[in-house]
């Protein structure tokens, strides 16, 4: 859990509804395209309301940690990233990544989105390459290795797959779209403890 | 403008007489669509708080002016930023005091019948979450039947009355509420009756209720024998109160049957729900006053607020006691049955005393409506 990083932390414990998503609203204009807020609250409603308040402003709810009396909240500001053109020439789509990953294929599985996205869900035997952290972890990777790129929708992971080719990577794919369509196995922490709704 | 309060009281007594009201439930849809506060002639409108922080301009016409408003949310305080806003912007709306979680909590005692020598009935309308409960009261003596966890309204209702509760009986061991049967028992001295098939597993001592036992309540005689009514769990009974009254637990409803699935069971216990409820019931006089443990939905209400009625016209009017063929009511009983309770497995353990949540965690896992019947 300690490589669950968050951009910014904001404290609404001991605060009832609907002070925590006020005070979520007003961090979330403060943050950058992109970014993690990790809430933490005591208000055991929050955990719905973030949800739907993330669906109804169009940002994205990463998932809860619930830590004794203490609910962490990820959310992520929402990007316009959908749209861009994408540029490296190398493609797959989710479909035939999965196919290579049940037939026990030798490639490599990268996933280049922020750790608090990657903690909640993710493909099993992928690794975590946050984008930004990208350029000092290549060592870390074969040059000659099958390395496929994931992310949310195939933008981050198309940045990333131009950034290992430019660096010598040879055999480089971006994954398209990515998890946030996937449909293959996944694992990560989902809601720990608390009590059972359902 | 100010802004007004309600309170579960209030609109309580709104649903009881049939008045208008608009409800504005400032809650999550998901929230909103699972259970919220039913009425006659309320109107809705639900639009999530958060939607509302930077102002309440897009929902000003969809607000009459002309009725009376009620702004709504789980715990109170959305509704009072809500509301303050409403107000501001210049209509007089109200709040409801403590939210949805008072709702849920709120009893509301009404009478439905007098006994042998002065004695009394009264249920306990739990009009948020479709529970009933009763207490009998006869010459300062009382017992009180399937008690919610709101302990200290039946202590202290007795108390207004002159009474000493002396019998605490659960019909059967509840899947959807906490009882309080246990506390009130404890508090009081008396005696705590549970059907002892329902009872294998708890970790406190009872008094089994069975088929046979008379406990008598000042002059009235609660009269249990014959009455072993077994369907929605195995042990549920339900019981004559001075020949006049049957307590039916959650077998049989005024709209409505017990679900035979929430301990897991549904297949082997659909036959013992039909045999109670197409056999041993018919032996029973049909001007039986049938006082279930639910209603379901607000039709079910009579005009004082009070749901009953003679068992005699549930045998005409209610669906699940006129299904001929058997396979049609096992498909009825056993498929397309509606979700079940939230938490309910965590409340049966609560009520057996194998584990202890604290208040919170009692609300939380209360919350949502009534899930047991089946139509």
């Amino acid at each position: 859990m300690e490589n669950l990083k968050a951009n910014v932390i904001l404290d609404t414990k001991g605060l009832a509804c609907p002070m925590p998503i006020v005070k979520t609203k007003k961090a979330m204009n403060n943050l950058e395209t992109g970014q993690v807020l990790e809430i933490q609250a005591t208000d055991k409603g929050s955990k719905a309301d973030m949800k739907a308040w993330s669906e109804s402003s169009g940002h994205q709810y990463l998932g809860t940690i619930e830590e004794g009396e203490v609910l962490k909240h990820y959310l992520r500001k929402s990007s316009n990233d959908e749209f861009n053109e994408k540029k490296h020439p190398n493609v797959i789509n989710n479909e035939e990544l999965e196919k290579k990953i049940e037939a026990n294929e030798n490639i490599v599985v990268i996933d280049v989105r922020e750790s608090a996205e990657y903690v909640f869900n993710h493909i099993p035997n992928a690794i975590s390459f946050p984008l930004d952290e990208l350029e000092n972890k290549l060592n870390e990777l074969n040059k000659d290795d099958e390395i496929y790129v994931v992310c949310r929708t195939g933008n981050r992971s198309d940045l990333a797959a131009q950034k290992l080719t430019e660096n010598g990577f040879t055999n480089v794919i971006n994954v398209v779209p990515g998890m946030s369509q996937w449909n293959g196995n996944t694992t990560g922490i989902y809601d720990l403890g608390g009590i059972n709704n359902e | 403008m100010t802004v007004n309060v309600m309170t579960s009281k209030e609109v309580t007594k709104t649903v009881f007489n049939n008045e208008e009201l608009f409800i504005l439930d400032v809650r999550n849809a998901s929230d909103f669509n699972d259970w919220k506060i039913e009425g006659e002639n309320f109107e809705y409108l639900n639009v999530p708080y958060f939607e509302l922080l930077d102002g309440v301009e897009e929902i000003m016409e969809e607000i009459p002016t002309n009725k009376k408003v009620l702004v709504v949310c789980a715990k109170e305080g959305s509704s009072v930023m809500v509301a303050e806003m409403l107000s501001d912007a210049g209509l007089n709306v109200s709040y409801l005091k403590g939210g949805m979680k008072a709702w849920s909590e709120h009893l509301e005692p009404v009478k439905v019948g007098d006994l042998n020598d002065g004695g009394e009935i009264y249920q306990f309308v739990r009009i948020g979450k479709g529970c009933l409960s009763y207490m009998v009261l006869s010459n300062g003596e009382a017992a009180v039947i399937d008690a919610t966890r709101m302990t200290d309204i039946y202590l202290d209702f007795a108390e207004n009355m002159g009474a000493k509760i002396k019998h605490v009986i659960d019909t059967h061991l509840h899947a959807d509420h906490i009882s309080g049967g246990r506390t009130i028992a404890e508090k009081t001295d008396a005696v705590y009756w549970l059907p002892p098939k329902d009872a294998t597993e708890v970790t406190f001592d009872y008094q089994p209720l069975e088929d046979g036992n008379d406990i008598t309540i000042g002059n009235t005689t609660i009269n249990i024998a014959a009455l072993y009514s077994p369907g929605h769990t195995i042990g549920s009974t339900s019981f004559a109160v001075d020949k006049k009254f049957l307590i039916s637990g959650d077998i049989l409803f005024i709209d409505s049957i017990g679900r035979p699935d929430l301990a897991g069971k549904a297949e082997d216990w659909v036959g013992d729900l039909r045999e109670t409820l197409y056999k041993r019931y018919r032996e029973l006089s049909e001007e039986l006053i049938v006082l279930p443990a639910h209603f379901m939905i607000i039709d079910e209400l009579n005009d004082d607020g009070s749901v009953s009625e003679k068992l005699g016209a549930l045998f005409v009017k209610n669906h699940g006691l006129n299904i001929e063929d058997e396979n049609e009511f096992r498909k009825l009983v056993t498929e397309n049955l509606p979700p079940q309770p939230n938490a309910y497995q965590e409340i049966r353990e609560t009520n057996m005393g194998k584990i202890n949540p604290d208040m919170d965690q009692q609300r939380e896992m209360e919350i949502g409506p009534n899930r047991c019947a089946v139509r």
